[in-house]
């Protein structure tokens, strides 16, 4: 293999090695080590002046306490459950909203999809933040949607600090990463498809159901991991926008880190969280490869 | 009235019994299938079709031939129905069929893309519009079977549409859409997307299958030759308009109009001045101090009006000698010589600079060869091979 070519892929290769192995190698091995109130607050410390010996020693005090430490407090699993539901109810319900946008959006006059592609992007322009706290301001109970309400005489509404707010949140914040990938399947799709399952007897109701369904799945599958992944480990969405009661995993590994200082727990909680998430990961992977097919 | 005694008139059994020429266009009993009256479609500003009247016969392989954007496929898109008229009546079987929705239509349709579900095998695209019509299941089975049999892909019944190759595709296309066994079936330049050698061999499969189902087969094409090979009829198309509708011998050999002449097949113009002769003849005189030449009159015609003398190229005599005992006879010098193997076309200019071509069967090998460039030499033809055009 001539340099250029090496070069080329090893840059890549490079990349993932500084920002994600090495991160997660020092993530894992803080997993591995014991509390400590000291800075860094945890044990053991790598002291590479000490040579082999030192690392041998550094080694042996390494151990699995922290993930054992996971399994006997039931906090743990009832937030990993509890953030793998809320977030597949969050991806079902921005999979039932991004469907029919992604779908219109593809119906729209051609001189229109460029501005309609503009209005999903657009949000990202704002801070992330200041949307999520826009909603507070929308869903608190003296905010805006209990002032119509109140104005249309109906009786005021608890959102804030619950797990609706917290679906809210997740799927106003997603939403464009539902609807992009449907739109660019749906988009793709020869209209002639539909014009020949109504010839052969569909009427257009069937033949979206029949047709424009199976052939959208690609993007509907894509869409559902691009919001599935980040929803589970969220944490801003479930701090600002839900209450004492939602449990995400998220939120659990925030207060290891910062309330109770233990990141050795927080790092085993976190490494955990990734375990789980590699078999969406991977499936979504397959996806991919699937649809270049 | 003249007759053309062309070979590619078609001679087919209409229907069981013994076999007669098939031309219901003729018989004044005959009752269409498919009916036009006064369709008008606008788009817009635009006018795709103007005012068409159009009757198509049961049994019939019918094409509708034109450039691109004549109106000819969505002339057909409205019996497929997607499109409906502005103005006018479209009967199906005497019934108006404007108002009826594609999927409630005994009509299907082979498209261009050939539209093949991706999602689905091919034995799964073949069976969909059967599916839709409640069949029962074994039925179903047996017709789809039937029908892969028919275009020959048994064994390509569990492949996907992308694992197949495109001669493959285009024959799922047509057994998909035959399968419902529809009153009219429509096929969207069905073979456009085929090499040359696989288009000319799907023509002939293309017209043995409709004669085997006796389905009355509409297809639009711009390709000249297909639709004289595959077609009993064709209707030439220009701008929204209906050019002429006729059996591709009379199309080639009688054409109405310039137009028709000039879309189906190569021909020599010579425009002038018209004067009658009798019987149906008429010569044009087209340049001072030559005689005038002749050809037969596609409608009466009044001394003086500017006509167009329109002569096939292969009905042209090329010459060292002045033939004797013609009326068409002009001298020239060779031009140009495009040598296509079977035949040669030889461009001849004459004196004022007009080129006529006349083509030539290469009997002998292409050394020896009579004539060459810069010869001169004399055109002439019969007084029936050409047509005298007022259109």
């Amino acid at each position: 293999m001539d340099f250029r070519r090496f070069s080329l892929i090893a840059l890549p290769y490079a990349w993932l090695l500084l920002l994600f192995l090495v991160p997660f190698g020092i993530v894992l091995k803080i997993s591995l080590s014991d509390y400590a109130l000291s800075i860094p607050p945890y044990t053991p410390t790598l002291d590479l002046t000490g040579g082999w010996p030192a690392i041998r020693d550094f080694l042996s005090q390494l151990d699995f306490e922290n993930y054992v430490f996971l399994t006997e407090d039931d906090l743990y699993w009832k937030a990993y459950l509890s953030s793998v539901r809320i977030a597949a109810i969050a991806t079902f319900i921005t999979l039932l909203i991004g469907y029919p946008i992604a779908y219109a959006m593809a119906k729209a006059p051609r001189e229109w999809q460029p501005t309609l592609l503009m209005l999903v992007i657009l949000p990202f322009w704002t801070s992330f933040l200041i949307r999520v706290y826009a909603w507070i301001g929308i869903l608190s109970s003296e905010g805006y949607l209990n002032q119509t309400l109140g104005f249309l005489g109906l009786e005021p509404v608890t959102v804030l600090n619950t797990n609706i707010a917290v679906y809210i949140g997740i799927v106003y914040t997603y939403l464009p990463f539902m609807v992009l990938p449907i739109y660019s399947t749906l988009e793709k799709m020869d209209y002639d498809l539909i014009e020949a399952a109504q010839d052969l007897g569909c009427t257009p109701t069937e033949a979206f159901w029949r047709v424009t369904l199976p052939l959208s799945r690609p993007g509907m599958i894509a869409g559902c991991f691009l919001v599935f992944i980040p929803a589970v480990g969220e944490f801003v969405i479930p701090s600002l926008l839900g209450g004492s009661q939602t449990l995400m995993i998220g939120k659990v590994l925030w207060e290891e880190f910062f309330n109770n200082r233990d990141w050795p727990v927080a790092s085993a909680v976190a490494v955990v969280l990734l375990l789980i998430l590699v078999i969406p990961i991977v499936l979504f992977q397959k996806n991919q490869e699937k649809q270049q097919e | 009235m003249n007759q053309p005694s062309s070979p590619q008139t078609p001679a087919r059994p209409a229907g069981p019994g013994p076999a007669t020429a098939f031309h219901p266009w003729d018989d004044p009993d005959a009752v269409p299938l498919i009916r036009f009256r006064g369709v008008t479609k606008r788009f817009g500003d635009f006018t795709a079709i103007d005012a068409v009247d159009l009757d198509i016969y049961p049994r019939e392989f019918f094409a509708l031939l034109g450039p691109s954007g004549c109106g000819k496929t969505t002339l057909m898109r409205m019996l497929a129905g997607f499109e409906s008229p502005s103005v006018g009546a479209i009967t199906l079987e005497g019934r108006d069929i404007v108002h009826v929705p594609p999927h409630k239509r005994a009509v299907n349709m082979m498209f261009q893309s050939y539209a093949l579900f991706p999602h689905l095998t091919v034995e799964q695209n073949i069976a969909f519009g059967l599916k839709r019509s409640g069949m029962e299941k074994d039925a179903i089975e047996a017709r789809v079977a039937e029908m892969l049999r028919m275009v020959q892909l048994q064994k390509f019944a569990a492949r996907k549409p992308h694992q197949i190759s495109g001669g493959q595709r285009q024959r799922v296309a047509l057994a998909r859409a035959l399968a419902k066994a529809p009153k009219l079936l429509l096929l969207d330049e069905p073979l456009g997307a085929l090499d040359k050698k696989l288009r000319q061999q799907t023509q002939f499969e293309l017209v043995d299958i409709q004669e085997r189902t006796g389905t009355t087969f509409v297809i639009v094409t711009h390709d000249q030759e297909e639709a004289m090979t595959v077609a009993s009829r064709i209707a030439v198309m220009n701008e929204g308009k209906i050019a002429q509708v006729d059996t591709p011998g009379r199309i080639y050999e009688s054409p109405a109009s310039v137009y028709v002449a000039d879309f189906v097949g190569d021909v020599n113009l010579i425009e002038g001045n018209a004067r009658p002769v009798g019987q149906g003849m008429a010569e044009i005189r087209w340049r001072e101090g030559v005689p005038a030449i002749r050809g037969q009159a596609a409608e009466p015609l009044v001394e003086g009006e500017r006509a167009t003398l329109a002569i096939r190229p292969e009905k042209i005599a090329i010459s060292r000698e002045r033939p004797e005992g013609r009326n068409n006879v002009v001298q020239g010098r060779v031009h140009d010589i495009a040598y296509l193997g079977n035949i040669s076309t030889y461009h001849v200019r004459l004196p004022d600079g007009v080129i006529v071509q006349a083509q030539v069967a290469n009997q002998r090998r292409i050394a020896r060869r009579d004539f060459t460039w810069e010869d001169e030499v004399w055109l002439s033809w019969s007084d029936t091979a050409g047509v005298v055009l007022m259109r």
